[in-house]
């Protein structure tokens, strides 16, 4: 008996994976940043990983995952740039230093939210499976071309994650972004908790907001009364890739389309030199700089 | 998913597929030995679960365009994120568009533009047709079942 029917939906869905892969293997190493936990920074730590691993010589693009809640073609500085359609897929533009990147900021209209074309009733139904496919198209008719480091900032939520995971089952590492408070901890437990189960190798802690810093402050202040991100550390067994000082100065640049990152010697430059020092060690995405 | 003739016990091939714009999609499967047809009828919110899945009952007509669900999918998207690369010099590419055609392909909306101007380009190039003009698009619409484009 033929099994061929004339539609054969499982290849249909199996070229979509074989798109994915094939894009990504020009690219040295994958990183997703997550947390599970909103509101704890993994945007602002992408930007400016972003900007310091460019600036070190790195070819670096970033997907801009949060589809509901972008900020990362505003923070790169990306937003006058015009997506170009070529004969190998879509050409993403570039922003400060030199990263290039792709988020639904770049498609929607000025303060549109976020909405797909479909019947009203029941939207929960295929809402989910939209917003994968985006999330693959972004991954595979991009034209990343050669790539040092893809970084891919995960909207809050666990299940964010485990999407990620479905398209990108083995990514070179994860960044998990947490904050002091005792909150965060409970829910990043939970996404670690998933990491792992899903045989990630490579997990790094980056404690975001881990205190309260300026350009004329030596040591940051208290910010959170928590002692989250050690005790995140401790019940993990994972190592504390890099402790961020919030610097409202620095976030001000970020949220205006100029991430510093590494750029100074202050609390906020040292944390991001700390961060992409171990991200070239620790997930090999290219020769760590001399 | 695959439907059996229970008479023939043969996997039923795929015939025809028909969007009558309301969100319904009617897919008609004939068994190969006994030639007996079936239709499968989908409502809004099941066809719409197959769009998401990005695939198309009855095979694809063309393959799957650089961000075509995101563009076909996005409501209230800006019209100038995307735009096309600088035209080759006349009579250099392999096909050139006639200014009837070039008139008509500017009447699509900006965000697919890039993406309807390869699909056609394409389908010359198949052909090997040198001149995109109204006529070919039509044609193109009609072979490739380009409804919802």
């Amino acid at each position: 008996m033929s099994h061929a029917t004339g539609s054969e939906l499982l290849e249909q869905v199996l070229g979509q994976r074989a798109r994915v892969s094939a894009r990504l293997d020009t690219i040295g190493a994958t990183i997703a940043i997550a947390s599970g936990k909103g509101g704890v920074g993994k945007s602002a730590v992408t930007a400016n990983l972003a900007v310091s691993l460019a600036r070190r010589g790195a070819r670096v693009g970033v997907v801009d995952a949060d589809l509901n809640g972008p900020s990362l073609g505003r923070m790169l500085g990306l937003l006058g740039g015009r997506l170009v359609d070529g004969p190998d897929g879509v050409v993403p533009p570039a922003g400060a230093s030199g990263v290039l990147g792709i988020s639904t900021e770049l498609l929607l209209k000025e303060a549109a939210p976020l909405r797909w074309k479909g019947p009203d009733s029941d939207r929960f139904v295929w809402l989910g499976l939209t917003e994968t496919a985006v999330l693959r198209e972004f991954l595979s008719d991009v034209v990343w071309g050669e790539l040092d480091y893809l970084l891919i900032d995960i909207p809050p939520g666990t299940d964010k994650i485990g999407r990620f995971l479905d398209l990108v089952p083995k990514p070179e590492g994860v960044l998990v972004v947490t904050i002091p408070s005792e909150v965060a901890l409970s829910v990043v437990s939970r996404s670690v908790a998933l990491l792992r189960d899903a045989g990630v190798e490579s997990i790094g802690i980056v404690g975001n907001m881990s205190g309260y810093a300026s350009p004329d402050t030596e040591q940051p202040l208290p910010l959170f009364s928590g002692d989250g991100i050690r005790r995140l550390t401790e019940s993990t067994g994972l190592d504390l890739w890099a402790e961020i000082p919030f610097d409202p100065v620095m976030g001000a640049r970020t949220d205006g389309g100029d991430p510093p990152g590494a750029s100074d010697d202050f609390l906020f430059g040292k944390a991001f030199r700390a961060l992409a020092d171990r991200v070239e060690r620790g997930v090999g995405g290219r020769e760590a700089a001399p | 998913m695959k439907f059996v003739c229970l008479t023939c016990d043969e996997v039923m091939a795929f015939a025809e597929r028909q969007l009558p714009g309301d969100g319904t999609l009617t897919a008609i499967f004939t068994c190969p030995a006994c030639e007996r047809e079936m239709a499968l009828l989908t409502n809004p919110m099941e066809t719409q679960l197959v769009t998401s899945l990005g695939v198309e009952i009855g095979g694809r007509t063309v393959p799957q365009q650089p961000m075509e669900q995101t563009r076909m999918g996005l409501d209230s998207p800006r019209e100038d994120a995307f735009e096309a690369p600088a035209e080759p010099p006349a009579g250099s590419g392999p096909v050139t568009w006639s200014a009837e055609a070039i008139e008509r392909l500017e009447n699509v909306p900006r965000f697919v533009r890039g993406m309807v101007k390869r699909i056609y380009a394409e389908y010359a190039m198949e052909r090997e047709l040198q001149v995109i003009t109204p006529e070919v698009m039509d044609r193109a619409r009609s072979d490739l079942g380009l409804e919802g484009m």
